[in-house]
């Protein structure tokens, strides 16, 4: 136990990569075997995942499970693993999202399945190392390699685009990266020169001491990295037509998890490890502003489209926006909120993409005006359906609700009017996601096709209920979140903005601890 | 210094010059020329042992009067050549069989090559240096045309060799001048020189005619023009071989001396810097349009020049450590590459156009997917060298201050990464088409350098440390 303990960080994060290896080896032509190795492996992955929430101490400020290897030694890098509790909620996003996915594929992937759940494994153990890493050099292997599998997933199944699409996403998001790997650069080099010691490890980069100059560069260098991944706009193109012609699971994956990674960028290192330029009054108004724009934006070319799934992948970049300009209010509750939001936008959006592929994989086709009237045959489907497009709306008691609220109300403290823009966003989204319900559930059933649709199956059953169950847990009852929350989030508040908490006369929370390896886990029993 | 220490400096060299000669002589009698090239193989691997020996026993130092100096740079490039010599030599058994030009000759030159490339890196005199570029560049000249019966493989080697003896000339001559301005040419004598008096602008004229001679020979923009040529006719295991031995033995003697000996000289750094980025870009947009593999390589390689040049142009022992990394990690990769387009070839060349790979993936999953490690780490992915490659590249430049340079770098290689998707793009999302060329069966000594070359590539993605400190140990020569 006390094994499993020390390393459940490396467990957790490898567990995919052994199904990947097991699937790899099996014979392709079994396809039922290699189905149930990758789905075990997916759900073994999650499991192994559990005791993290458990054994998560939410009081203790810094980073928790940590563990220490060296890797490069010749340049300072190191394998070093660790979670807080931002990183917390994104792992456990990562693991259930990423089984019920794979669960979501059974039926719909028919072709060359081996390489299908061989990437999609690859894939899960990339993005979990993407949310583990402290090591700044570890987080960019990460980064990067997740790209190929996610290359290969939009590119060879489903899609008659697929090509374009996949050779988009792979080149924006590489130009982004490559970028960001500069900015990563400076801060190693500038350690050195004050410090006198290579390193990549962000507890220590945190200490750095940059001339506002350099920050705003490096931080412009980061934000080309973040800002593609996120897609925050104008660099938001490249996700409709990779949406569209991913498989569904690849969707929940991307619009789940994937877009998270860019946001997560932001909040664990541009905004601790870059303070000043982070509350730079131009960098603030220019994160701002394209927040706003892509909420506005996206929300109405939403309500512009004729294809369903289009329509979800507009509806992200609008949802993102919030995150984002939660993330710039700087405030607690704006930071807390936007983390809150990303796991929402999982929940809501992961579900909103099987839905589609649902009845995708019944008529073949996702153009909405071929629907219509399906909650006449379809029932059990329409019901969840509407869940989450309350959800998704934020409609109370749901969990969209938590998290736009939270980052309406830190917006608001810092700048009433642009939380009065970003209000315009949710009653846009009001709008497309209830008029896409209209047309395609409510009402006589027009097509013909759509006579004979059978509803939900216990497989498609048991890919949307956690999520729902999820949803309602966060909107009845989300202390639990935002008590993981409080201290991160608190320590990103004081660095970007030290004399927050003395001036509101709240008590400054803990200071953060450099707390060696190994020993936390020790202390806790 | 008895006469026998003095070669024990050159053992790798006088072992390979035994076998090659050996090879010459066996020609005649030995009708399985197969037999021959395992004999190649084995002059590798006892070279490969001598140069262990020679580092076991220490045997450093100057030998033949200053001419030679044994140093870890010279071990690092040796060792590196010896084992490009065997993928090469390992690759190329079944290519001469099908394209009956199965000679001894073939072996024979191969080793000679890697004794020209083995003296230039271990040669610190600027006659000494002309004599290795020149026994290797003769051995590679004859090389490229050694597919006599096709016109393609004639016209490189002679645009090869015409090219080549111009810019040789070029070298000739700046040596003519540095030697006329500091009498001498041992390359530390030179510096010394040159730090001491008042340099005329003659060093500078000599700096700029060696840089057309060594740019020539590490294919860098504005010297680059007969690369896609030469590398689309010669054959292809030749043309890996190029693009890695006779490349990295350039750049050896290109970095030793221009940071030893004209080390004062400021002025080339600007040549340095503009011929980087001209190669960077002149051999990534050019290979985006190419339809033949082989020439998309070779623009590649321009293009991979430029990298090498940036963190040449950093002029730090960082820089230099990372020219040593890629330049192995290179020809793991970029030689990997070529022994995929040997084998996919067939009879004659003639399957080297891009669309012959579509649906490889489903045809042949095992080839697909090593191709598509090699092409992953030429665009730098983690976990391949190549990655760690340019990250050491353009870590060494950033330090350097070389700011501009190496955001135009690292925005080259990110618009390089599209025609290498193109070729993943072909052999894995698109289905195989019926006039694609049947699957080969892959012979053994080809899918054994294919997992050699796989292997390392991996490897010095994923523990990329060893190799590195060797990298480090070999770069402090200059101080």
């Amino acid at each position: 136990m006390e094994f499993v303990r020390n390393h459940i960080l490396t467990i957790t994060l490898f567990t995919p990569l052994a199904g990947a290896v097991v699937v790899m080896l099996l014979n392709k032509e079994r396809i039922d075997a290699i189905r149930w190795v990758a789905n075990i492996f997916a759900f073994a992955g999650f499991l192994v995942s559990l005791p993290l929430v458990f054994w998560f101490q939410s009081a203790q400020p810094g980073f928790q499970f940590t563990e220490e290897a060296m890797w490069i030694p010749s340049i300072g890098a190191r394998y070093s693993l660790g979670i807080d509790g931002i990183s917390l909620l994104l792992v456990m996003l990562t693991t259930v999202l990423g089984s019920i996915s794979i669960l979501s594929s059974w039926t719909a992937i028919q072709d060359r399945v081996k390489e299908y759940y061989v990437f999609f494994l690859v894939l899960q153990t990339g993005m979990l190392g993407v949310f583990m890493s402290l090591d700044f050099f570890l987080f960019y292997v990460f980064w990067e390699v997740m790209l190929v599998p996610m290359y290969f997933l939009i590119g060879i199944w489903v899609g008659p685009n697929k090509l374009y699409a996949a050779i988009k996403f792979f080149l924006f998001t590489l130009f982004g990266s490559v970028l960001m790997l500069l900015g990563i650069l400076v801060l190693y080099f500038s350690y050195h020169t004050q410090f006198g010691a290579y390193t990549f490890d962000i507890r220590q980069l945190i200490s750095l001491n940059l001339p506002l100059n350099t920050q705003i560069w490096v931080f412009l260098a980061f934000f080309v990295g973040f800002a593609i991944k996120v897609p925050m706009f104008p660099f938001h193109t490249w996700l409709p037509d990779a949406h569209v012609e991913a498989p569904t699971a690849g969707s929940v994956i991307l619009a789940g998890v994937l877009l998270k990674m860019g946001t997560y960028g932001f909040v664990r290192f541009s905004l601790p490890l870059l303070p000043g330029a982070s509350a730079d009054s131009r960098i603030v108004k220019f994160m701002v502003a394209l927040s706003l724009i892509a909420i506005i934006y996206g929300a109405l070319v939403s309500l512009m489209q004729k294809d369903w799934k289009k329509l979800v992948a507009y509806s992200s970049v609008s949802h993102l926006g919030f995150c984002t300009l939660g993330l710039f209010a700087l405030t607690p509750n704006g930071i807390a909120g936007s983390v809150i939001q990303q796991i929402n936008h999982g929940i809501s959006t992961g579900a909103l993409f099987l839905i589609v592929g649902i009845v995708y994989e019944r008529r073949h086709t996702r153009e909405i005006s071929e629907y219509g009237g399906l909650s006449n045959v379809m029932p059990v489907f329409a019901t969840i359906f509407m869940i989450i497009t309350m959800s998704s709306i934020g409609v109370p008691a749901l969990n969209g609700f938590i998290g736009e609220f939270t980052i309406l109300q830190g917006t608001f403290e810092v700048n009433k009017v642009w939380a009065g823009l970003a209000t315009i966003g949710i009653v846009l989204g009001a709008a497309y996601m209830l008029w896409l319900y209209q047309r395609t559930m409510f009402g006589p059933i027009t097509n013909p096709k759509n006579e004979k649709l059978a509803d939900l199956n216990w497989r498609e059953l048991a890919t949307l209920v956690p999520l729902v169950i999820w949803a309602f847990w966060i909107g009845l009852y989300p202390k639990p979140y935002f008590r993981v929350l409080e201290q991160p989030v608190a320590q990103i508040v004081q660095r970007v903005r030290p004399g927050y908490y003395a001036k509101r006369a709240v008590p400054v929370p803990a200071q953060p601890v450099v707390v060696p390896a190994q020993a936390q886990v020790t202390t806790e029993k | 210094m008895s006469y026998g220490a003095q070669i024990l400096r050159l053992l790798p060299e006088a072992i390979l010059t035994v076998f090659g000669v050996a090879i010459m002589l066996a020609d005649p009698l030995v009708r399985r020329k197969r037999a021959l090239g395992y004999l190649a193989v084995g002059g590798l691997v006892v070279a490969l042992l001598g140069t262990v020996l020679m580092v076991q026993q220490g045997w450093w130092g100057p030998a033949f009067s200053g001419h030679i100096l044994n140093d870890p740079f010279a071990v690092f490039f040796r060792v590196l050549f010896l084992l490009i010599g065997l993928l090469v030599v390992c690759s190329s058994f079944d290519y001469l069989e099908t394209n009956a030009i199965h000679h001894g000759e073939y072996y024979a030159l191969v080793l000679f090559s890697i004794v020209g490339q083995g003296l230039m890196a271990a040669s610190v005199e600027l006659v000494m240096i002309f004599i290795g570029l020149e026994i290797s560049s003769i051995a590679t000249y004859i090389l490229a045309g050694f597919r006599t019966r096709d016109v393609k493989s004639s016209e490189a080697a002679l645009k090869y060799f015409l090219l080549g003896s111009f810019a040789t000339a070029f070298l000739l001559y700046g040596i003519a001048l540095i030697f006329g301005a500091t009498g001498t040419t041992h390359l530390a004598e030179i510096r010394a020189a040159l730090r001491a008096g008042p340099m005329g602008p003659m060093a500078a004229v000599a700096a700029a005619l060696m840089f057309v001679g060594f740019g020539f020979k590490v294919s860098a923009a504005p010297f680059q023009v007969w690369t896609p040529d030469v590398y689309e006719g010669s054959p292809s295991p030749v043309a890996g071989f190029m693009s890695a031995g006779p490349k990295a033995a350039a750049f050896a003697v290109f970095l030793r001396v221009y940071l030893t000996a004209l080390q004062p000289v400021e002025g080339w750094f600007w040549l340095l810097w503009v011929s980087a980025l001209l190669s960077m870009c002149i051999g990534n947009f050019g290979a985006l349009v190419q339809t033949n593999i082989k020439r998309m390589l070779a623009y590649s390689s321009i293009a991979h020049a430029g990298y090498v040049l940036v963190a040449f142009a950093a002029r730090s022992e960082l820089g230099v450590a990372a020219v040593l990394f890629y330049m192995a990690a290179y020809a793991a990769m970029n030689l990997g590459a070529f022994i995929v387009v040997t084998h996919f070839g067939g009879e004659g060349e003639r399957h080297v156009s891009i669309d012959d790979y579509t649906g490889l993936g489903h045809r042949q999953p095992a080839l697909a997917a090593v191709l598509t490690i090699f092409l992953l780490s030429l665009i730098g992915i983690p976990l391949t060298g190549g990655f760690f490659g340019k990250f050491y590249i353009f870590q060494a430049a950033l330090k350097a201050k070389l700011i501009g340079l190496t955001i135009l770098g690292v925005l080259n290689s990110a618009v390089a990464s599209y025609y290498y998707l193109r070729v993943i793009v072909v052999m894995y999302m698109r289905e195989p088409a019926p006039t694609s060329p049947p699957a080969a069966r892959v012979p053994g000594a080809i899918s054994f350098v294919l997992s050699v070359a796989a292997i390392a590539v991996l490897y010095l993605g994923i523990f990329p440390g060893d190799v590195l400190q060797f990298a480090t140990r070999s770069a402090a020569f200059f101080r």
